[in-house]
């Protein structure tokens, strides 16, 4: 038995710390691996669901990756997709009860959101790329770090679009009134999904700009 | 490899199994999803009616001690059910689908509809609930009326799915605060509904501007929706209106 004697990999080695922290910057599912982006343009016009939204987007691919990598040796291949998205509907489905039984306000601040977390391309993503071929522990972690990721940027752009859009944050106003008697105006284009695009977009120049091993060789 | 047959049994069970969970947890949790429902319901009524603080907490007891009649009418106005009695979430008014009476009237077939009548501080007020259709999905919304039946005291909307920053804004002060003082019939007793109107209520001509509120600009389909919502709903209380009028 000599995986027995092996020393035990410590749970947070360098790899798989790695895993946590990759997706937030080097390999952002937002920014470099493009997924997610729709529901990114949808619930980023104001900061609170963009949370909201973030933090049942990690629990969903944290729970979905654990899940799909302890039954991954027994899926049969042929039908691994549907096994995927049985698991991922269900959690959705699962988180949503909770949310309407135990915060409700938010859950009504989210509607259809949640719903949409179904087909969020980044929950597939990392089941495929990596729950189907790791254990447990790591695939737990690689999904927190994808959420975190997600996160990160969907409360960017939440913030931006919220502070320029409605001159609110987290529904408080922060513009002094001063500003508006001096001629300043929210920028109603901000609201719009199209700025969440091209927000989205700086941010990708702005992070390619400072890694450069991120831009492809021509 | 992987049979057939394992597959078909592995897609079965799991199906099951999941299945079992959801069923399960839909079944727990139903009774705590109702209840906050209720009190959503019982919060938005309150509001309407102008009492600040409300909150899940106290919104049953003050709904219970504020709320004197859970009336339901029928489409020629007459009384159908007058409930006084403690546990208001039990009546009937406040169990009346008003997705399918609404339906009901586009079909014109016989629909019922509720009315709470409230005692704020020795004031009469009657609170109406309001359903309709925005860009995305249904809106709905409480209109609370003074005894004259006429003069609006306050409003609260809601929505399922409105554009967050745009149609979403009808939920708003900037938007509700617009609605207390205005009036629903004209000088000669017609009804003209309150109308969410594009480029601004206060252009228009003077015998409209007590009927009108500015819509959301980038919310026009949201705002026509309110605006066709009120006076669906509002219509069809009109014989009631004449009749204890």
């Amino acid at each position: 038995m000599s995986a027995a004697t092996k020393e035990k990999e410590p749970l947070f080695s360098a790899k798989n710390r790695k895993l946590l922290t990759n997706p937030i910057n080097l390999n952002n599912p937002i920014t470099v691996q493009v997924l997610g982006i729709c529901s990114a343009l949808a619930v980023t016009a104001k900061l609170k669901p963009a949370f909201v939204m973030a933090v049942s987007v990690i629990v969903v691919t944290a729970f979905a990756n654990l899940i799909i990598s302890l039954l991954r040796n027994g899926i049969p291949p042929r039908i691994r997709i549907i096994v995927q998205l049985v698991v991922i509907a269900s959690l959705v489905i699962l988180v949503d009860q909770l949310l309407k039984a135990f915060v409700y306000d938010v859950s009504r601040q989210l509607s259809v959101f949640v719903g949409l977390i179904i087909t969020n391309c980044i929950v597939m993503g990392r089941l495929e790329a990596f729950a189907m071929g790791n254990k447990p522990w790591p695939s737990l972690l690689d999904g927190i770090g994808n959420g975190l990721g997600y996160s990160l940027i969907l409360i960017m752009v939440g913030f931006v679009r919220e502070l320029f859009g409605s001159g609110t944050i987290w529904g408080y106003h922060v513009i002094p009134q001063s500003f508006y008697d001096l001629g300043y105006r929210n920028n109603g284009f901000m609201i719009l999904p199209p700025m969440a695009l091209i927000i989205v977009g700086i941010i990708i120049w702005i992070q390619r700009s400072r890694n450069p091993e991120l831009v492809e060789e021509k | 490899m992987y049979s057939n047959a394992y597959i078909f049994r592995y897609a079965g069970i799991m199906v099951i199994l999941v299945a079992a969970v959801l069923s399960a947890a839909a079944m727990l949790l139903k009774p705590m999803q109702e209840r906050n429902e209720a009190v959503d319901k019982m919060t938005s009524i309150l509001k309407a009616a102008g009492f600040e603080d409300v909150n899940a907490k106290n919104a049953i007891d003050l709904f219970n001690s504020t709320i004197t009649n859970m009336i339901v009418i029928n489409q020629d106005g007459e009384v159908v059910d007058d409930f006084t009695g403690a546990g208001k979430e039990k009546s009937k008014a406040f169990g009346l689908n008003l997705k399918e009476q609404l339906y009901n009237k586009s079909m014109k077939r016989p629909f019922e509809l509720p009315i709470f009548k409230a005692n704020k501080n020795g004031e009469t007020i009657y609170i109406i609930p309001m359903r309709g259709v925005g860009l995305w999905g249904p809106v709905w919304g409480n209109i609370a009326l003074r005894d004259d039946f006429n003069t609006v005291i306050g409003v609260t909307f809601d929505h399922k799915s409105e554009t967050p920053g745009l149609g979403a804004e009808i939920t708003t002060p900037i938007f509700t605060d617009q609605f207390p003082g205005k009036t629903l019939f004209d000088d000669n007793g017609k009804f003209v509904s309150i109308k969410v109107v594009k480029g601004g209520a206060a252009n228009l001509d003077a015998s409209m501007r007590n009927h009108a509120v500015d819509a959301i600009s980038g919310g026009t389909i949201t705002s026509n929706g309110v605006s066709d919502m009120i006076r669906n709903v509002l219509e069809s209380y009109e014989p009631y209106i004449k009749k204890i009028g």
